[in-house]
């Protein structure tokens, strides 16, 4: 008769590696987002007209008026840090595979003329230089090399520090 | 059963790829079209049922992308992950437990994310998964068991693909309404044997709404209520191998459990349209059996007698059912929208005349693991 003894490093596991492929739908509002990126290397929003309120980047609603949103406003490639991380830990880039070179800063920015935030990375890593409330700039890949996506603006630097 | 009723329903159209809306775009034009339809405002909603699939979206957590489009700021939000006849039977359960109004959603784009891959990791990781298995595959091992079962034909089936793709002329929303012939089916590609590519629903985009209330809200609305009977839903076993395949088990038990809510004792008398979940062909008569329309193996009597046709006694699918529109998650939702716009009397062309009484079911899992049933009346 077979045992139900097993030892510890007999137990198996079953490996997983393959990605599963997605093609997302990026919709009205994120492909003219990224066509003025690609274009005219600023930013789009849009304005609620009953709290007036403006998203960025531009979306079909806004939920707390559950109102249709559709007066885009053309928005500088400026903005302020409202909060940032230094990241440190070691951390494989889900939409590369590699590794992301460490350290590197994870930034929560209010495009100027803009409600809400925007995430990006900022080229600054060194905590004695970087402070929230400090004036943003974005920095873009070269025209030529932009996909129309995040990926088109390279990171934020900081202006006149 | 307290009175609680259907009393509004939108959907999308069904297409292959719905390009130039999001899935954000799909659940805030049903939210919005269902609430106009209602006559109701996002004020009288005071809670929301989404339904996605994160393997689907490509997204963990995915409901919680979509809640601002289904009007969820400020509210109370839940999910179920599956068919939408499960998700409205949460959020019908949910004003049975209190709420006067749910609001449930279900979109899925198919176009987006791999279904191979999808409905593959169905599968158990260790056993099943590596060998390849998927919705396919497993639903032909079902279909040649059920044939073998009961002495079935594969003609048999492809005649259900004919009826429910002609049918499919008569709904503005159907993606591929077909005029087919049974050599047409015959001839197209085996995809698994015995299923051919007609045998076989498309994979649409689309998204679907309805909204559930108790008796006042019913009511407040301006459309004309649905009344919900009688529902229920039985899951069996996960391992395709401790399931008898040629019987649908636990759709018996749901649609038992269905019918004595609503008082029915003889369903084939009682109801008057079915609009049930018809991925494949030859799950259409399966499950008129499964549902006790007829005796097991009699199934695809029920078509070749001319029952189930629109001009039958018992029309099945006259949207055009799954095989016309398979918006997966949506596909369950829209049987329910279609069984309560027969009710009302507002399913245009494909209206059955006086009906009302009708059946709505769907499912989940691989080859009907579970079944969600659904009796609806126009009387209170
Ligand atoms: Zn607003």
């Amino acid at each position: 008769m077979v045992s139900t003894e097993l030892g510890y490093d007999q137990l198996l596991s079953i490996a997983f590696s393959v990605p599963m492929p997605y093609e997302w739908s990026v919709g009205v509002y994120g492909s003219l987002f990224f066509h003025e990126i690609m274009n005219h290397n600023r930013f789009l929003g849009v304005r609620c007209p009953d709290c007036n309120k403006v998203y960025m980047p531009p979306r079909r609603l806004c939920g707390p008026c559950f109102k249709e949103l559709d007066e885009l406003v053309v928005l500088p490639n400026e903005g302020t840090i409202e909060a940032f991380s230094i990241v440190n830990y070691p951390f494989v880039d889900p939409n590369t595979g590699e590794q992301r070179p460490i350290p590197y800063t994870y930034g929560y920015i209010r495009i100027d003329g803009a409600d809400t935030i925007f995430s990006h990375i900022i080229n600054e890593t060194d905590t004695r230089l970087i402070q929230v409330g400090m004036k943003v700039k974005a920095v873009f890949r070269e025209k030529e090399l932009m996909q129309g996506n995040v990926q088109d603006i390279k990171h934020f630097e900081i202006v006149n520090p | 059963m307290d009175h609680i009723a259907i009393v509004g329903v939108a959907q999308t159209g069904y297409e292959a790829k719905i390009r130039n809306k999001t899935n954000y775009d799909l659940v805030y034009e049903v939210t919005k079209g269902v609430l106009d339809d209602a006559g109701l405002s996002l004020a009288d909603i005071d809670n929301i049922v989404t339904v996605s699939n994160d393997f689907m979206d490509g997204r963990t957590i995915s409901s919680m992308a979509v809640g601002e489009a289904a009007g969820g700021h400020d509210k109370n939000i839940s999910t179920v992950e599956g068919d939408g006849t499960f998700g409205a039977f949460y959020g019908a359960m949910r004003v049975l437990g209190g709420f006067n109004t749910t609001l449930v959603v279900a979109h899925s784009k198919g176009s987006e994310g791999s279904l191979k891959h999808i409905t593959n990791a169905m599968f158990d990781p260790v056993y099943h998964r590596l060998i390849g298995i998927e919705a396919i595959s497993a639903s032909a091992i079902q279909a040649n068991s059920y044939m073998d079962r009961f002495g079935l034909s594969e003609e048999s089936f492809a005649m259900v693909s004919v009826k429910n793709h002609q049918n499919g002329f008569n709904n503005p929303y159907a993606h591929m309404p077909l005029n087919l012939t049974v050599e047409d089916v015959m001839k197209s590609a085996r995809i698994a044997d015995p299923l051919k590519l007609l045998d076989c629903s498309p994979v649409s985009d689309g998204a679907a709404a309805i909204i559930i209330a108790n008796e006042e809200y019913s009511r407040r609305a301006k459309t004309r209520p649905v009344w919900i009977k009688g529902i229920a839903h039985c899951v069996e076993e996960y391992f395709l191998g401790d399931r008898d395949l040629a019987v649908a088990k636990s759709l018996r038990q749901a649609s038992r459990k269905a019918y004595e809510m609503a008082g029915i004792s003889r369903p084939v008398d009682s109801i008057d349209v079915v609009e049930l979940y018809d991925a494949f062909s030859y799950m259409e008569p399966l499950w008129l059996e499964g549902l006790g329309f007829c005796e097991e193996g009699r199934g695809p009597g029920m078509l070749k007698d001319g029952i189930t046709l629109m001009s039958g006694k018992l029309p099945v699918n006259p949207s055009g059912g799954v095989l016309s529109s398979h918006a997966l998650l949506v596909a369950g939702l829209a049987r329910i929208i279609e069984a309560t716009l027969q009710l009302r009397g507002e399913a245009g062309s494909r209206q059955i005349p006086e009906a009302k009484t009708a059946l709505a079911h769907g499912i989940n899992g691989p080859c009907g693991q579970s079944h969600c049933v659904w009796v609806l009346s126009s009387e209170q």
